[in-house]
């Protein structure tokens, strides 16, 4: 479904020096729900952003079922069915819950329809449907937000940047729900990017990115077993 | 009434046919239309141009509207419109002008509304302006509103300058009694060489009185538009001015917030923010599907919305 094939992503630094954040990755992406998970800093935000084509890539080619997706823009790709979620989602004054739904869906929806998605991530549509995305919102009601979009746009791709950041306990139990019913009830493709356990758990694959490169990749069992392995043994002080 | 001017009416008072209730039509500096009600009387002034709408004490739920409009190119308007607001009363009045220019002489309108809101009335009052035609000749609006505000009396102002005026200085001057309330809301875009310049002036005189003053604007292409409010806090009041605005392409825009406290019981505040739309907006949309130009238009909409 979606293949990365020699990706690099470099950036010059504030002195000038060429940094390179993502290191010759490959990685063929063929199961419908995939964690990506690593150390702090070392490149899974960068990898989502390449994937959604927020940053274009400094080497290499990006696949999207057989199509090569390397130099499309973010709307293309959007069209073709990658969504993104945001981990720091973005404020619009003025724009109220209901036109970032509707836009993200692509076309008008009713206003139950609407109220369904805000319902699914534990928000109650009467109070939140007409809400400006501005500064009123908190931090997690935004993630929230987020998340309810990527459902409106049900395309074959949905991206999430650690949608758990910022979200609290009770509304992290749920999440974990919603990741599962759109595992259970759509046809579309799942990444996540996250350091919980939890979201690694319901994950058929798990990518560890370390240092701007793929350190592992395989069944979630194996690879959790490792991570928990080596954090209890207290090598390498992997946060998961 | 020919299209156009059915277009600039829709444009500006949102009207589709002639209005119920009581109204005042103003076509090329000519009356148009006119409709009283058992509570809402106009009178034309004898004096100057201009018309006095008085509005009985306790009217409830009733409208009025006041729209002008201009299709012929050349014409320099000028009317001073006065609004006698009863007391108790509750009323809606929508105001606005609306000019197709397709000449190349410059057409002008001058409104000076004063509005007299008795002790206890409530009045909203919408004003859009708007302008449009390809002829070389000049838009031009300078709507002057003076406002004076009875104990207890509270007055809500919509105004609304979207497209298609090339020059505009709107003054605004209010002052308020006991208890009496004041909220301002300003949408505001220029585009191509357009100039706007809008001066708030309020002056919180009675005790407990407030006034909150918002303004969100996007200047486009070359333009031009300049932002003055002064709060003045003379009692025991409170007053907020915030002024928002979205800078694209070449154009300019100052904000000179002003509060000036005179009481020891004043609480004033005033907020300003100029910046571009942010970058990071952009993508999100544009995650959504949505083009660089769409979603910079969503943005802009919402915004002015």
């Amino acid at each position: 479904m979606l293949e990365l094939i020699n990706v690099s992503f470099k950036v010059l630094d504030d002195e000038g020096n060429e940094k390179e954040i993502l290191k010759n990755i490959n990685l063929k992406i063929e199961d419908r729900f995939i964690a990506i998970t690593g150390p702090n800093g070392g490149g899974k935000s960068t990898l989502a952003k390449v994937i959604a084509g927020i940053y274009p890539v400094t080497d290499g080619k990006i696949l999207f079922d057989g199509v090569d997706i390397t130099n499309k823009s973010i709307t293309d790709r959007a069209k073709m069915g990658i969504s993104f979620a945001f981990q720091q989602p973005v404020r619009f004054k003025g724009l109220t819950v209901r036109d970032l739904i509707t836009l993200a869906a692509g076309k008008e929806i009713s206003v139950s329809d609407a109220c369904t998605y805000l319902s699914e991530v534990g928000l109650c549509a009467r109070d939140y449907i007409d809400r400006e995305i501005n500064a009123s919102l908190s931090g997690g009601e935004l993630k929230r937000i987020e998340i309810a979009m990527i459902m409106a746009r049900g395309t074959k791709l949905s991206v999430f940047d650690e949608p758990e950041a910022g979200i609290d306990l009770w509304s992290f139990n749920n999440l974990i729900r919603v990741f599962q019913k759109m595992y259970e009830k759509t046809n579309g493709s799942i990444i996540i990017i996250s350091h919980q356990e939890k979201i690694l758990d319901i994950a058929d694959k798990i990518v560890v990115v370390a240092n701007g490169k793929v350190k592992s990749y395989g069944k979630k069992d194996d690879i959790l077993s490792e991570l928990l392995h080596r954090e209890n043994s207290g090598f390498g002080c992997v946060k998961l | 009434m020919n299209t156009i001017e059915k277009d600039l009416l829709e444009k500006v008072a949102g009207l589709h046919e002639i209005p119920e209730g009581a109204y005042n039509i103003r076509a090329n500096g000519e009356l148009g239309g006119r409709s009283t009600t058992a509570n809402i009387d106009i009178v034309s002034k004898t004096d100057k141009p201009g018309i006095d709408i008085i509005i009985k004490p306790n009217t409830k739920n009733e409208s009025v509207h006041i729209p002008v409009i201009i299709s012929q190119s050349g014409l320099d308007d000028l009317v001073y419109n006065d609004f006698y607001i009863g007391e108790n009363a509750d009323v809606t009045i929508i105001a606005g002008c609306g000019i197709h220019n397709t000449g190349d002489k410059k057409s002008s309108h001058d409104g000076i509304h004063s509005f007299h809101v008795a002790n206890g009335a409530k009045i909203k009052y919408v004003e859009r302006h708007y302008g449009h035609g390809d002829g070389l000749g000049e838009n031009v609006m300078n709507p002057t509103t003076v406002i004076e505000i009875d104990d207890g009396g509270y007055m809500e102002m919509e105004t609304t300058q979207i497209k298609g005026i090339d020059s505009t200085v709107r003054v605004t001057t209010a002052k308020l009694g006991n208890e009496a309330k004041l909220v301002i809301r300003e949408s505001l875009m220029t585009h191509g060489k357009q100039y706007a310049k809008t001066d708030f002036t309020v002056e919180l005189n009675g005790e407990n009185s407030s006034a909150n003053v918002i303004s969100r604007s996007v200047a486009k292409d070359n333009s031009y538009q300049v932002f003055y409010s002064n709060i003045k806090g003379n009692n025991k009041c409170a007053g907020h001015t915030e002024c928002d605005a979205i800078i694209m392409d070449n154009a300019k825009v100052s904000a000179i917030p002003e509060i000036t406290a005179n009481h020891i019981d004043a609480s004033l505040i005033h907020e300003a923010a100029i910046g571009k739309i942010a970058g990071e907006q952009l993508m999100k949309l544009m995650t959504l599907g949505l083009t660089e130009e769409e979603a910079e238009e969503q943005i802009v909409n919402g915004f002015l919305k």
